[in-house]
């Protein structure tokens, strides 16, 4: 099954993007990859350089930044194959950004 | 006559036949259909022919066949052919109930599974496991029956969208998902202690029943033997916790004639020998301390203790503090409640600990106030006559 794992942070209690958290990451999707469970996966720029588009009416209507006041913000994504919700969990709790965010896993739909 | 045998058969065997189905179909929302449909049919043909020899394996024929049929009609044959060939042949084969494994492990781990929230990890075991209706589900929650319907329907969609698989977890995650099994199963015994029998079914018994399942197919699992240990230790209380007055009665007062013997010395078997430290079998030892002559507090505080390494929660704190006062008085148990007011203001049995150890320490007006509390968040009966009756003995010693 696919799975997309999506790594909400809190910007402020992010720890510094540092040599660390670079070599975790990089590590985790070596780990991903080996496994032939990575699909794709990348991190997000912040909040601050997003745009919302919303059609109403036939009309493209673009808004500056996110809708919502969250305290977590979507940062990055991993696209996983895996067996089943027990594998998929078992990869999102490794996942630098779950040890100081939260990790959303949710199946994909398969069309056809 | 044929509707009486069906229902026993359903009773005794549901969980056993739906869990087969489960692992055929992959699907808990099909087989609960193909087996609901089976029972439809078989309540017309047994009328006509008979009870069958093997009313169960007939079920089980019967709602394989459903459950193709299902499969056809949905026209999805391209894709499920794998599927359909597996079904038809066990179709074929006419099954034997005894030659079919006991899939209710998988069933039970997956209806417990930590995905799901805790009140629907019990309402789905409840569900399959037990056989409850939907209705009798939602009066042990006080809840409409369309919302505990929706509840159930939600859970089992989800299962099956979000790939929880249907399996016995492994090593690496036993112990953590074991016990999320036997928490459900000691929530569906308090539900049914606190509760008493309801819309026909005592959860109790129903609890000790998954308990003796789990460890029918599991033996000499320590946490399941734990498990039931506590459940037997406190259903062995039952008929001595309410006084002739209907106000709770606390262990260490209650009449030991009235207590089950059989049962106190099944949990003594199940909990002899040594085990690793783990909560169930430390939760078992402290029901078991509260029941010796007189009580050993200062063992049930080093156990609160140890318990509180496994699951540091409120409760448990207040727990211990209780403990700790008995065993070393009110000064004791007060420093050790106070840092709890902020998490447990809306808990009655706080306000109830803090009532009785700030009475024993001379503070009787604190103490009425804390009672006051308490009996206002009590919505036993049992334990409000309990709480009137000591608020009453407190007004008694220190007429203002």
């Amino acid at each position: 099954m696919k799975y997309m794992a999506l790594i909400y942070t809190d910007p402020a209690l992010t720890p510094e993007m540092g040599a660390k958290m670079n070599s975790d990451y990089l590590d985790f999707t070596r780990r991903l990859r080996e496994a032939g469970a990575m699909l794709a996966g990348d991190a997000l720029h912040p909040v601050s350089t997003a745009t919302s588009v919303r059609v109403r009416a036939g009309k493209a209507d673009t808004t500056d930044g996110p809708f919502a006041e969250t305290r977590e913000h979507l940062a990055g994504f991993y696209m996983m194959d895996c067996p089943d919700l027990d594998a998929a969990i078992a990869w999102a709790a490794q996942i630098p950004g779950a040890r100081h965010g939260t990790v959303e896993l949710r199946p994909v739909v398969v069309f056809g | 006559m044929i509707a009486t045998a069906l229902e026993r058969v359903m009773r005794q065997d549901r969980g056993r036949l739906l869990a087969a189905l489960i692992a055929r179909t992959g699907d808990f929302q099909r087989a609960e259909d193909a087996l609901h449909e089976a029972a439809a049919s078989a309540l017309v043909h047994w009328s006509r022919t008979g009870l069958p020899d093997r009313p169960e394996a007939w079920l089980l024929r019967a709602a394989l066949r459903k459950a193709i049929d299902a499969w056809r009609r949905e026209d999805r044959a391209a894709r499920n052919s794998a599927d359909l060939l597996h079904l038809a042949e066990e179709e074929a084969s006419a099954p034997d109930p005894d030659q079919i494994p006991d899939e209710r492990l998988r069933l039970i781990f997956t209806c417990c599974h930590p995905a799901l929230d805790q009140k629907t990890r019990v309402a789905l075991t409840l569900r399959t496991l037990c056989g409850l209706t939907t209705a009798q589900i939602a009066a042990v929650y006080l809840d409409a029956e369309p919302t505990m319907g929706q509840r159930l329907s939600r859970a089992k969609a989800k299962i099956a969208a979000a790939g929880i698989p249907f399996a016995v977890p492994g090593a690496e995650a036993w112990s953590e998902r074991l016990n999320s099994v036997l928490t459900v199963i000691y929530l569906v015994f308090t539900s049914g202690y606190t509760a008493g029998p309801a819309a026909g079914r005592d959860l109790c018994d129903e609890a000790i029943f998954l308990a003796r399942m789990v460890l029918a197919l599991r033996p000499g699992e320590a946490e399941a033997e734990a498990c039931l240990a506590l459940l037997l230790l406190t259903h062995a209380r039952r008929n001595a916790r309410t006084g002739a007055d209907g106000a709770t009665v606390p262990p260490a007062k209650q009449d030991r004639a009235l207590w089950d013997a059989t049962a106190i010395g099944e949990a003594g078997v199940l909990l002899a020998g040594h085990h690793p430290e783990a909560p169930f079998r430390l939760k078992a030892l402290i029901a078991r301390a509260a029941m010796t002559a007189p009580p050993d507090w200062p063992a049930t505080a080093a156990l609160y203790a140890r318990l509180l390494a496994f699951e540091d929660t409120p409760v448990t704190r207040l727990n211990h503090a209780v403990a700790l006062g008995e065993a070393e008085g009110p000064a004791a148990a007060l420093s050790a409640l106070l840092p709890l007011a902020p998490a447990l203001a809306e808990f009655q049995p706080w306000h109830a600990a803090m009532a009785e150890f700030l009475s024993r320490a001379g503070a009787a007006e604190a103490a009425r106030a804390a009672y006051d509390q308490a009996i206002h968040l009590t919505e036993n009966p049992a334990d409000r006559a309990f709480l009137a009756a000591r608020r009453a003995a407190l007004a008694g010693e220190s007429p203002r």
